[in-house]
Formats: C-alpha cells, structure tokens, sequence
C-alpha cells in the first residue's frame, strides 16, 4: 500500500508540496508515483531563479519505462533543487517523501498551497486509479 | 522475408525438420505473412498451414540448459544435450532448438499444448521465472536483435537493418534478390548502428541523431540497459560511412553526447561493443 504523508498537499498529477516554516515550499513525487515510474534512472531539474507559473512544466522525472513532466505546484521562483539525484536518481523511489525530494520554490501567493489536495483527497484518488 | 523491392515483411526463423519447415513468425505479422507465403506458394508443390495446437517456450539465461536437463525428459534431454547453437532437433510434431532472442544461452521447445503447459509448470517449480516484454526488450536491445515494426519494417531493406549477414546469394532467385543486388550496385550507406549514452538518460524511438550540425539519423529503439547501467539504442543513419565524431542525441530539446558503437552491447552479461568512430 502507497504511503500517503498526511503533512503535505498532493496534486492530482502525484506531487506532493510541503510548506515550510520560512515560507518556501518543498516539491516532491509521491509514493504512489515513484511505485508506477519504476526505477528512476535520470532527473532533469530546472535552474535556481527561474518563475514557473502554477501547472507549468518545472521538471522531469525519466524511469526505465518512460519520462514524466512534474508540474510546479504553485506559482513562484526556484530557490534550491536536490542535486543530489543528478547521481543517485534511484533515491527517487527508496526515499520519495524526505532525501527524494525535486525542488524548493519561493511561492507567489503562500495560501494557494490550501487549495491544492488534502491527503485524504489524494487518498480517494489513488484509490480510484488502482481500482 | 522479403517483398520484390527488398522491403522486410517479417524477421522470423525457419527450422528443418523431417517432414518440411517449420516457421516461427512475429504474432503481430501473422496474417500478412500467410497471405504471403500461400501467395508465394501458388505453382508450387508445397502446403502452407498454421499449426496453432502447438505451443513455444524460450528459456533462457546462464542455468537455462542444467534446468531444462532436470524439467525434461530423458529422451528430450539427451536431444538438448548432443545440440550445438541454432541446431534443432525433432522428434514428431516436437522441436528443441538452440535458439532464443535474448543472446543468452537456452533453448526454445515448441510442443503440444498440455505438454508445453507441464514442462512451464515444471520450470517454475526449479525456479525459473516468467519474464515479460520489459525484459525481453532490454535482453534483445542488449544482445544488438531487432524488433519488428521498430528497427524494421516494409520501407527498408537488410542493409540498413543490420542485417547483411543474414542475406546469402547463391543463385536461389528469392523474392528482393534482384533489388538487394541492385542497391548493392548502386552503392549508399544507410546503416543501422548501436548508440550508448555517455551521460545519465535513456534514449527513446524517435529521438534525433546530429553530427556536424546536421541531423544524420533517429533512433529506432532505445532503453535503459540493466547490464550497462546506461540508455543504448539502435539508430538509422544516413552516410555511415562518413559518420564523424562527436554524435549527439535530441532528448527532450536538449542535445546529449552519445557514442556510436558496434553491436552487440552485450554477450553473456558482459559489454562487448566498440567505438565505431
């Protein structure tokens, strides 16, 4: 069974978005995701500094079986990326909520975090597509 | 199997048996290549038929001939045993051949069905696991075997499938001879040739090969090598003989060096391949 981590907010494209106390949000895969990808073998993160606007393209996550789009979560600027996966891309799947995670971005507007998936939303919904 | 332009219409394997030859084509292929062959046929004192109580295993990989000398039976296991690579042997309606599309060591039976369904059960039971397209995608991709309907198809001829070696004339007059003989003549070198990625990546059909600034080729079919740790790929180039270093490849908008090398990339789970410039 798919951990779903109840202090985050998903998408309904498998990210999980996690804000901080300073403010900045943390974007990851879920659980559920890095389980249907498969092995991670390569990760293309963007450059610190660059805007990405809500559901925008802001990087990509490549399996053995194929490439994934991850989509910025809210608007706003990138301040950090997890280099890290650029040589242990497999740390995607063994650690996909905490040392897996993709990029921290400084959000626009903080609050529009609330409207993404609550966890139990996120649940219903993995549920649905396994069904 | 060839049209009259040298155009591929199937790869598939023929074995000799006691009585003719027995065919193993790709399922996708089925139905174009009956109507073919029963076409082909026509004059000629030969009967063409499906044999669909019959039934084909592969097992392959480093234990694949002690463990089918244990699962078969004695007769069936001193008939493996007294065969050298690509020989079959029959036995009735049964075959056992040293053939597979893994480049691996192993056999492939083809029997009836119940009995090709006891001797799976009786594999498992050794411990010998089912693999899927996944894998049997990789271990093609590595052992340097096309894929049908990827790597070839109706639009190219041998030569520009890797597949040269597989063409022997010697007066037979088959269908596409005269073409092949023609584009020999005519020269050109459209070849397939192995890539491997130099950089983190997998390489996908579809992706652009360059050179020199200009596209010369795309791959035909690409994947993340398990035995290599790295993406290798088939790719179609135009002017393989003027193929210069450094190649790259268009993966995502973003051109990534790329090595073209022979093929195969792998023999017995060791790299084999070489720089091919």
């Amino acid at each position: 069974m798919a951990e779903v981590r109840d202090d985050v907010r998903y998408l309904a494209t498998h990210e999980w978005v996690k804000l901080e106390a300073d403010g900045s949000v943390v974007v990851g895969i879920s659980d559920h995701a890095q389980d249907a990808l498969g092995d991670v073998v390569f990760v293309e993160l963007p450059e610190i500094g660059t805007s990405f606007v809500q559901g925008s393209e802001m990087a990509v996550v490549e399996s053995v079986k194929a490439a994934s789009d991850i989509y910025a979560p809210v608007s706003g600027v990138v301040v950090a990326c997890n280099s890290a996966l650029e040589d242990a891309p497999e740390t995607v799947n063994d650690s996909p909520y905490d040392a897996g995670w993709f990029v921290r971005l400084t959000p626009d507007d903080p609050s529009s975090i609330e409207s993404l998936l609550s966890p139990d939303a996120y649940q219903a919904l993995c549920d649905d597509e396994t069904r | 199997m060839l049209d009259e332009r040298g155009g591929i219409i199937d790869d598939l394997m023929v074995y000799r048996g006691p009585d003719g030859y027995r065919l193993v084509v790709n399922c996708g292929t089925r139905e174009k290549d009956l109507v073919w062959l029963q076409t082909a046929a026509a004059g000629f004192d030969v009967l063409v038929e499906e044999a669909p109580h019959l039934a084909i295993l592969a097992v392959q990989g480093p234990k694949a001939m002690d463990l089918l000398g244990t699962a078969l039976t004695p007769h069936q296991a001193h008939a493996l045993a007294e065969l050298k690579p690509f020989e079959c042997a029959f036995s009735g309606q049964d075959m056992i051949a040293r053939t597979g599309y893994t480049g691996e060591l192993g056999a492939e039976l083809i029997l009836a069905a119940d009995a090709a369904c006891a001797l799976w059960d009786r594999l498992r039971a050794l411990g010998v696991k089912p693999a899927g397209l996944g894998a049997r995608d990789t271990l093609r991709l590595e052992a340097g075997l096309n894929l049908y309907g990827s790597d070839m198809d109706e639009q190219v001829t041998p030569s520009a499938c890797n597949l040269s070696w597989t063409v022997v004339h010697n007066g037979r007059d088959f269908i596409g001879e005269k073409a092949l003989l023609a584009e020999k003549e005519a020269g050109g070198d459209r070849r397939l040739i192995g890539v491997v990625m130099t950089d983190r990546g997998v390489l996908r059909a579809g992706y652009p090969i360059v050179s020199g600034g200009r596209e010369v080729g795309v791959i035909t079919s690409g994947a993340f090598s398990p035995s290599l740790q790295r993406g290798i790929g088939f790719a179609r180039i135009e002017g393989a003989n003027e193929l210069k270093a450094p190649l790259l490849a268009v993966i995502r908008g973003r051109e990534m060096p790329v090595l073209g090398v022979t093929l195969p990339f792998v023999r017995r789970g060791k790299a084999c391949f070489k720089p091919l410039v």
